[in-house]
């Protein structure tokens, strides 16, 4: 365990999370990059060697400095009203310009300080009621006292911060959500998983952290490569990555008929497809290519790989012909590299397979834009029995179709069809209510449980096997047919 | 077998999960010799059980049949004795990813209870973590020990019998996490504040009144908690049924005939009455709420040590 003693420090290339009360964003750490963060701009160079979650402030020169402990003055009984009745909003009650406030800025005074000058100047505050004069002064706070966090990047946080930027990038699952994917899949270390997500590699890293590097995780993947965007945000050690597989959801056909072969790899991505577009509050493109062409062919070598021509336009110059000549190694290198690139795809894809044909896995987990109904009857043919499964959708009506799909294959127990709902909570003394309602947004789950899936049904006409069937009423109760 | 680790055969001393159908089920303690009555019919454990893999099916005396599961802590959960109301898996399950648990984490938490959390807890911080889990009930302290025991993990969690709010849980400084499920939790506020780690430990608070949710929130407030979060979470579990619903007859747009119901001379309508009244219905699948549901558990309050 890495965890009790002090507290991690911000290393440079860590992916961190920025934080501003309820707005995250992650970045790279890296010197002299300009990060813009709720309306601020900064280098995080300053960040460096601090411990996660120290809180900062933005200095006039763009630099982070380590936000020192205010003693909050005390709250001597301050003059306050009774109610709004006589407080009329016409825009006027605040003495200080834009202008006047500028100014102060570009003085270098501190927030709180405008916050202070913001209370003085206002002519409505003394009749405000003491809840609407800290509300009052919340708000300004919030708007001048700009302070930033930065947080290590966790399940909650990033899946938090990915359901409040780019919920679209993750089929709009809710954190909750997420959350009980883990729990009713028992993910725990020690377990041999099968992901298939297209959550941009949150779903995985979410795993990940669950399985804290034990046991093993094979993600199928659409298209020509998995996508882990996400998943290199939680800045999981190398050897996490060790036992991550992945295969591709193209050959699992193939797999299962017996037919399999590495004769034909999935396409090669593109770099650019992959790719996805980090626009705001989502690391930089360079940190997750460089996990996800981990395993593409040599590259930008921009050059023709057909030595006959080379050998037509051969210079009499003898530094042109060694130019050439040097060439000529490279593009056989790139060859080679290429090569040798290929056969370790196809041994990974032999590996792979052969971990799915034992037909153990100890759980499979589904969160796609894709139909579960034809994921999940195909997958589940690589789980052991006695294992639990969970589907995520963010559509309840597919999931009715694949919970009566999988009822007429059987082999599962426990179906169930579910979403959660979430609330939070103001709470302050006198003045606590329910803060925002998020229901009917998190998406929904279908999970279940394996059991050993008899193949060959008894023949109906064959009055030994008739003496075996359950009573009718048992099948109906199993089957949960609406009766 | 262990709620820790999955194993492929039904052995001597396992907990089994005994799967009847839809929602009926019973843990049982497997042993060479034993006997479980189910409606069934018997379970011989020496020939049904033993040896067999999880995920069989089990033909009991009477011809019927069930399924014998692998347990883990979500199966426990809803199976258990109960010592006390317990929490079910939707609280649990935000619970152990607001409080960022996982392998090697080091968890406090009070009351024991029944131990419904503490088996999830465990599960998630295995192999190389810990539960320290304060229950001040000497019996209900000691029948967790002797179920950690039987499950195989007693050696990831250690039970103390005393009162958290008067001498806090028995460690200072090395956990991650730290969880309240009990009457008063403001006065533990400051003994989860030592327990936890120098920087950046996670605490979370489960209580069923408003009321006490405050006074918690204010200690958090005081003892320099930050991010205090309170928040409540609710399952909504859908049966899916296929429904059928009539058409209601609005008549002919023909005004002569004089008919009021369905009419199998009329040209418009095809076949008989009866498939008239047949095919006047809709067949549809659709995921149906359940009649009663839970409508509130406690409120979950989570912050972090600075």
């Amino acid at each position: 365990a890495m965890e009790g003693g002090p507290g991690a420090r911000i290393r440079e290339g860590d992916c961190a999370v920025l934080k501003r009360d309820e707005v995250f964003k992650a970045v790279s750490v890296l010197r002299r990059r300009k990060i813009i963060f709720e309306k601020q701009w900064f280098y995080l160079d300053n960040a460096i060697g601090h411990i996660y979650g120290t809180t900062f402030e933005v200095t006039s020169g763009g630099n982070l400095q380590p936000k020192q402990e205010v003693e909050e003055t005390a709250t001597e009984t301050k003059e306050a009203g009774t109610d709004n009745r006589n407080i009329v909003d016409d825009g006027k009650s605040q003495k200080l310009t834009h202008d006047d406030i500028k100014a102060l800025k570009d003085k270098g005074i501190k927030g709180q300080e405008i916050v202070q000058q913001l209370i003085e100047n206002s002519t409505t505050f003394r009749d405000k009621t003491e809840f609407a004069q800290d509300k009052y002064i919340k708000k300004k706070k919030k708007k001048y006292e700009a302070v930033i966090t930065i947080v290590k990047p966790s399940t909650r946080i990033l899946s938090t911060m990915y359901y409040a930027r780019e919920p679209g990038k993750i089929n709009h699952m809710r954190y909750d959500t997420l959350a009980q994917m883990l729990t009713l899949g028992n993910i725990h270390a020690g377990n041999k998983m099968i992901v298939m997500e297209t959550c941009a590699g949150l779903v995985l890293g979410a795993v990940m952290e669950r399985m804290g590097g034990y046991g093993s995780i094979i993600q199928m993947y659409p298209g020509g490569g998995p996508v882990r965007a996400a998943t290199s945000c939680f800045g999981f050690p190398k050897h996490f990555f060790d036992n991550l597989h992945e295969f591709p959801l193209s050959k699992v056909q193939s797999l299962l008929s017996g037919t399999f072969s590495t004769e034909t790899l999935p396409a090669e991505p593109e770099e650019n497809t992959l790719l996805e577009e980090e626009s705001n509050g989502l690391p930089e493109e360079k940190q997750s290519s460089l996990q996800e062409t981990e395993e593409e062919p040599a590259p930008e070598a921009p050059m023709d790989i057909n030595p006959t021509e080379e050998q037509d336009t051969m210079d009499i110059n003898a530094e042109d012909v060694e130019f050439k000549e040097n060439k000529e190694k490279e593009n056989k290198e790139s060859v080679r590299e290429k090569q040798i690139k290929q056969w370790e795809r196809r041994k990974k894809l032999k590996e792979a397979a052969a971990l799915l044909r034992e037909k153990n896995a100890d759980g499979l987990i589904v969160a796609s834009k894709f139909h579960p109904t034809p994921l999940l009857l195909s997958l589940l043919e690589f789980v052991a029995p006695s294992r639990p499964f969970v589907v995520y959708c963010q559509y309840k009506e597919p999931l009715l179709e694949c919970y009566t799909k999988l009822r007429e294959r059987g082999g599962v127990v426990n179906l169930k069809l579910s979403e959660t709902w979430l609330r939070n909570y103001q709470v302050l003394p006198d003045r606590s209510h329910p803060k925002l309602t998020m229901s009917g947004g998190g998406g929904y789950l279908l999970s279940g449980i394996t059991v050993l899936l008899e193949k060959d049904k008894p023949d109906p006409r064959n009055s030994e096997a008739l003496k075996m069937e359950e009573p009718s009423s048992k099948r109906c109760k199993l089957q949960d047919l609406p009766c | 077998m262990s709620f820790v680790e999955y194993g492929d055969t039904i052995k001597d001393g396992d907990t089994a999960i005994v799967f009847l159908g839809h929602e009926s089920m019973f843990p049982v303690k497997v042993q060479h010799g034993t006997v479980t009555q189910t409606k069934y019919g018997v379970i011989r454990h020496s020939t049904d059980l033993i040896g067999k893999k999880y995920g069989s099916k089990v033909t009991c005396s009477k011809g019927g049949w069930v399924f014998i599961l692998h347990p883990t802590p979500e199966l426990w959960t809803m199976n258990l004795p109960h010592r006390t109301q317990i929490l079910y898996s939707t609280d649990i399950s935000i619970i152990t990813m607001m409080l960022e648990l996982k392998p090697g984490s080091i968890v406090c938490e009070s009351g024991t209870g029944s131990g419904s959390l503490s088996h999830a807890l465990i599960r998630t911080v295995a192999p190389t973590g810990h539960l320290y889990t304060v229950e001040f009930h000497q019996q209900r302290a000691e029948k967790a020990r002797e179920e950690f025991r039987e499950h195989g993990v007693e050696h990831l969690v250690t039970v103390t019998n005393q009162d958290v709010c008067k001498n806090g849980f028995g460690v200072s400084n090395i956990a991650d996490a730290v969880f309240l499920d009990i009457p008063s939790p403001w006065e533990a506020i400051g003994h989860a504040k030592s327990a936890l780690k120098a920087e950046g430990g996670r605490i979370c608070s489960f209580s069923p009144c408003i009321e006490q949710v405050q006074r918690t929130c204010l200690a958090m407030e005081e003892y320099g908690f930050t991010e205090i979060n309170t928040l409540e979470i609710l399952l909504r579990v859908y049966n899916v049924r296929t429904v059928s619903l009539q058409i209601p007859d609005l008549g002919k747009a023909d005004e002569d005939n004089s008919s009021t119901g369905f009419d199998s001379s009329n040209p418009s309508h095809q076949g008989s009455p009866c498939a008239n009244l047949q095919q006047g219905t809709v067949q549809f699948k659709s995921g149906v709420p359940l009649r009663e549901v839970v409508g509130h558990t406690g409120y979950l309050t989570f912050a972090t040590k600075s």
